[in-house]
């Protein structure tokens, strides 16, 4: 099996993300996609380390997973402190921000 | 003119014992201006009379040193006195520095002389006007400045006096300012000066632009390297700047005008003094117009032309101060043709503005005695057989009459008789033009002042019912008399004799012997000829036939020379009309194009933003698409070049 | 698709059989995850589709990273997610018809031309698959502690700052803002008492219970149940066991009258059905 397999996995879960971002309303799924399409990137860079033979590109994926995390605990308490206001953890409910 | 370079750029001699004191001269009248127009009501009570006191002084110090100068040799009547230095800027310097000399001398006499007593004159004339104070201010500030202008030794100094007798006189003419069509008047002579001053100024730039200075001597040195298109254009340049001052045409439509002053102040500045600045300056300048003969003659045709044009409006105005003011016109013209003569001229012309201060003087401040009589009334056809209620007026306004239209043995006919002759030396077809010109005028004087003496003093009592014409009183009346015995006899005192002329040497240079174009003798003769015919004509005019109270309608000529000969329409049509069609097509250019261009584009952008702004939704997953939208167009763009 | 010819013997069997179990179930998750109505789904899915990452990075030589995986983000990560959700609400429910004009069919479009693009972009590589047997040699997690700790140091240590920032920025903005003054421990107790409640702790079993359990009733010294022993939620739902010949016990209000609708619910429980 050709490694390129692994990228192209990597592609789908991403734009499968993308489209989840775009897709859904709820912030929390949003959320959820787009640590999806975070995933999709790290499995791309371990399998380019892979096929380089250097482990730069894990380093990077533990990079972006240190990222990851601390993203998601500020993106979770903002949307808490937006359900807390808003009563609805909706993405279209916070649109004031407007012309 | 060899000599007369000479003369004019001879270094003047330092001013030491006397001349020292020229300073005062400019000083003593400015501190009036600056004590009664800075020190406000508190000096109404003593205003007018220090404002009198302080030319008087001036005068006194200009006796002084006019004998101080007669004790000297006639070569070393020049002294200079310098002040201060005013424009100490690397190669270009200018120093303030008075200049003494006979020329300056015969004007400082005239200015502070004929000043004193139209200040005196005024005392009385301005009794009840409750801003006399003011009014003596700004004739003390004309007086310092008039003296500052002749006594200037640079063009740059010069134009400072310049610029300060076009204020006063704007401040003068306006000085009723309550009334808007003297406040316009004012305005209209302001605006024509400035033309001319344009003038003046440009030809101070290009004396700067060839020869480095702007002091006569540097000047008067210098000149003799010029071309002669650099000097005609100079002298052209100055000959504006007289125009504009001296009411010459093509600039001469603000005189008439300028009659909304108060009549002290016709006589002084309108009649005697600053509108002869004109003459001073080409007179002043007359090693330039030596270089420049096309100059010359346009001074020449300018003086002629005026002199008609005077004349003419003169014969039909009704208004005696507007009368009177076409022939100060008139008579500037005279002196103007007589100043584009050359050294011939020159002492002719200053002749003339000697005598020609004094009785126009006269005239006016009789005039001004008329009005006071009768309720400030200026329509002559109004008047009428004054000569037995005013007799102190009636006496002193026929002598200078008589002056004005060259009576034999009065001031007028040495001085104006010497331009007629002057203007028929040399030949070809100039003398002829020039000298028909000046004896034709010489006629016409006669006729119009005739006219408005008869029919001011002569003839059937014309009154408004409610006037009462009384003899002015002696403060008025007493200038009144010295005016008179100046018209009468100054002609006398300085022509005949052959003193001015030999006074004046120095700075106008010694004529050649020209020949005229026809025999002296019979030129006078014709001049009397003529000046007795126009009085005959205006005598069977205006006193055997009966003067109705309204005009009558006129010939063309009449009604022509009522409104001055158009000039003021012209003017209208040609320059000012033009000029508000430019400014209305540059606003609506710079409303519609430049303007609508910019406001086109805002709202362009603005309308544009309008509809754009709709994308801004609020909704983040709009944005979100945006985002992955152009990310995967560069992916694609990245795809497309790299493929 | 030079690839082919040069992957042939990049990989093992066994690694490819891997592939191809977990990468459509990786998929499939993810577009359940997509799909799912509830969040809680959403999350359980993206968990499945996150172990099977960690499967794949176990396979492709990246045993830390496998590990990590698992801990952090299925672990921790996705814990939280379920946390937050059940902060929200666990059974929150998206409805499914989109609001946006156009942003379904967009949203769509996008997300299949970018993945076409990808793969476009990714077939015309070739790429040589060096293997990590090198870079390994000394063991994976001393490989990434050397490059960490070396070339990636300063990156490193700027993620410990950006994790405290995290931390910091969380606190700042889950903190609730007191309106009043907090009442002191005297305030407290006199409003306990004051209220006219019980003041003593909820009573246990009682000396003749049989039975803890904090469904069973407190006997009283006359044998009669103590309705204060048992939660109300539990006499509401009918929870509570019935003690024998004792009758029911009914959930009462403070001032002693039974609600309108709270008898008719109890649901009694025979005491011996579950022995």
């Amino acid at each position: 099996m050709n490694p390129m397999n692994y990228v192209y996995l990597s592609s789908f879960l991403f734009a499968i993300g993308a489209a989840g971002v775009l897709l859904r309303r709820n912030a929390i799924v949003v959320f959820m996609c787009v640590e999806l399409m975070l995933n999709a990137c790290n499995l791309a860079f371990v399998t380019f380390a892979r096929m380089q033979g250097n482990l730069d590109g894990q380093v990077i994926a533990f990079f972006v997973m240190v990222v990851a995390a601390a993203e998601v605990v500020v993106g979770l308490s903002i949307i808490v402190v937006i359900f807390r206001t808003r009563r609805s953890a909706s993405v279209d409910g916070a649109n004031l921000l407007k012309y | 003119m060899g000599t007369l370079l000479a003369a004019q750029s001879h270094q003047a001699a330092g001013a030491s014992g006397v001349f020292s004191l020229t300073w005062l001269l400019v000083a003593l009248p400015m501190l009036g201006a600056a004590v009664l127009l800075l020190g406000g009501r508190r000096t109404d009570r003593f205003g007018h009379l220090l404002g009198a006191a302080l030319p008087g002084a001036a005068f006194v110090v200009g006796v002084i040193e006019f004998i101080a100068l007669l004790g000297r040799d006639g070569s070393d009547r020049a002294l200079s006195q310098h002040l201060f230095s005013w424009v100490p800027a690397g190669g270009f310097q200018v120093d303030v520095g008075l200049l003494v000399d006979p020329l300056s001398m015969c004007f400082v006499l005239l200015i502070t002389g004929v000043g004193t007593l139209i200040h005196v004159y005024s005392i009385g004339y301005m009794e009840h006007d409750p801003d006399r104070r003011r009014f003596f201010g700004y004739l003390n500030l004309f007086v310092a400045a008039m003296l500052l202008l002749v006594l200037a030794d640079s063009y740059l100094t010069l134009y400072v006096g310049w610029e300060g007798v076009g204020l006063a006189s704007y401040l003068l003419i306006g000085f009723w300012s309550y009334n808007p069509a003297y406040a316009a008047a004012a305005k209209k002579a302001f605006v024509a000066n400035r033309v001319g001053d344009f003038g003046l100024s440009v030809a101070i730039m290009i004396m700067f632009a060839q020869l480095g200075t702007v002091s006569f001597q540097g000047v008067f040195a210098g000149a003799g390297h010029l071309s002669e298109g650099v000097a005609t254009a100079m002298g052209l340049m100055l000959l504006l700047g007289a125009c504009g001052k001296s009411a010459q045409f093509p600039l001469q439509s603000w005189l008439g005008d300028a009659m909304a002053g108060p009549t002290p102040v016709s006589a002084l500045i309108h009649a005697a003094t600053m509108v002869t600045a004109g003459v001073y300056l080409v007179v002043r300048s007359a090693p330039i117009f030596e270089l420049a003969p096309n100059a010359q003659l346009v001074v020449v045709i300018v003086g002629a032309v005026t002199l008609i044009f005077g004349a003419i409006v003169g014969c039909a105005k009704d208004d005696i101060k507007k009368a009177l003011a076409a022939s100060t016109m008139s008579q500037i013209g005279y002196m103007m043709l007589a100043a584009g003569l050359g050294p011939v001229g020159y002492v002719f012309a200053i002749f003339h503005l000697l005598t020609h201060g004094f009785f126009k003087a006269g005239l006016f401040l009789g005039a001004g005695s008329v009005m006071h009589g009768m309720n400030d009334q200026v329509d002559m056809r109004r008047f009428g057989g004054l000569a037995t209620v005013m007799k102190v007026t009636w006496i002193t306004f026929g002598l200078g009459w008589l002056a004005i239209i060259g009576f034999p043995g009065l001031s007028g006919f040495w001085s104006k008789d010497k331009i007629i002759e002057a203007a028929f030396v040399g030949d070809g077809w100039r003398p002829w033009v020039f000298g028909l010109a000046a004896l034709i005028g010489a006629g016409v004087t006669a006729f119009y002042m005739t006219r408005v003496f008869l029919l001011t003093f002569h003839g059937k009592r014309r009154w408004s019912e409610d006037v009462h014409p009384h003899e002015s009183p002696l403060v008025m009346t007493v200038p009144l008399m010295i005016l008179a015995v100046g018209s009468a006899f100054l002609g006398l005192l300085l022509g005949p004799t052959g003193a001015l002329k030999t006074w004046l040497e120095p700075v106008t240079g010694v004529p050649g012997d020209e020949s005229t174009a026809l025999p002296l003798w019979s030129l006078t003769v014709l001049t009397v000829v003529l000046v007795v015919a126009g009085a005959g004509l205006a005598w069977s005019m205006y006193l055997r036939e009966e003067v109705p109270v309204t005009a009558p309608r006129g010939s063309w000529l009449t009604r022509a020379a009522r409104v001055d000969l158009y000039q003021d329409a012209l003017n209208e049509s040609l320059l000012m009309r033009p000029g508000q069609y430019l400014t209305r097509s540059l606003v609506y250019a710079d409303n519609r194009g430049i303007d609508g261009a910019v406001n086109g584009l805002a709202a362009l952008i603005g309308g544009t933003s309008g509809r754009f702004r709709r994308l801004q939704t609020g909704f983040v997953r709009s944005y979100a698409l945006s985002m992955f939208g152009g990310a995967a167009l560069v992916v694609g763009a990245m795809l497309l070049v790299r493929l | 698709m030079n690839g082919v010819l040069a992957a042939a013997g990049d990989t093992s069997t066994g690694e490819a059989v891997g592939f191809w179990i977990l990468a459509p179930v990786a998929v499939v998750a993810a577009l359940g995850m997509l799909f799912a109505k509830k969040a809680v789904h959403s999350a359980l899915l993206l968990a499945l589709t996150m172990l099977c990452l960690a499967v794949f990075y176990l396979l492709q030589d990246a045993p830390f990273l496998g590990v990590v995986q698992v801990v952090v983000y299925t672990g921790a990560v996705m814990m939280l997610f379920l946390f937050v959700l059940m902060v929200v609400g666990v059974d929150s429910a998206d409805s499914l018809v989109e609001t946006l004009r156009g942003q379904r069919v967009a949203a769509v479009v996008a997300a299949i031309g970018f993945a076409t693009l990808l793969v476009l972009g990714i077939g015309n590589v070739t790429m040589q698959s060096a293997g990590l047997d090198d870079a390994n040699a000394s063991g994976n997690v001393q490989g990434l502690a050397q490059l960490i700790f070396s070339t990636y140091l300063f990156a490193f240590e700027t993620t410990s700052a950006l994790l405290i920032t995290a931390a910091l920025g969380a606190m700042i903005l889950a903190h609730r803002e007191r309106h009043q003054r907090k009442l002191t421990q005297r305030e407290l107790s006199e409003e306990r008492f004051r209220g006219g409640r019980n003041p003593a702790p909820i009573p246990g079993p009682g000396v003749y219970a049989r039975h803890n359990a904090v469904d069973t009733p407190a006997l009283l010294p006359d044998g009669t149940p103590a309705e204060i022993s048992v939660s109300r939620v539990l006499v509401a739902r009918g929870d509570v066991r019935e003690v024998p010949g004792r009758g029911e016990v009914v959930l009462r209000e403070p001032d002693g009258e039974p609600p309108a609708g709270a008898a008719p619910s109890v649901r009694t429980i025979p005491l011996d059905e579950d022995e």
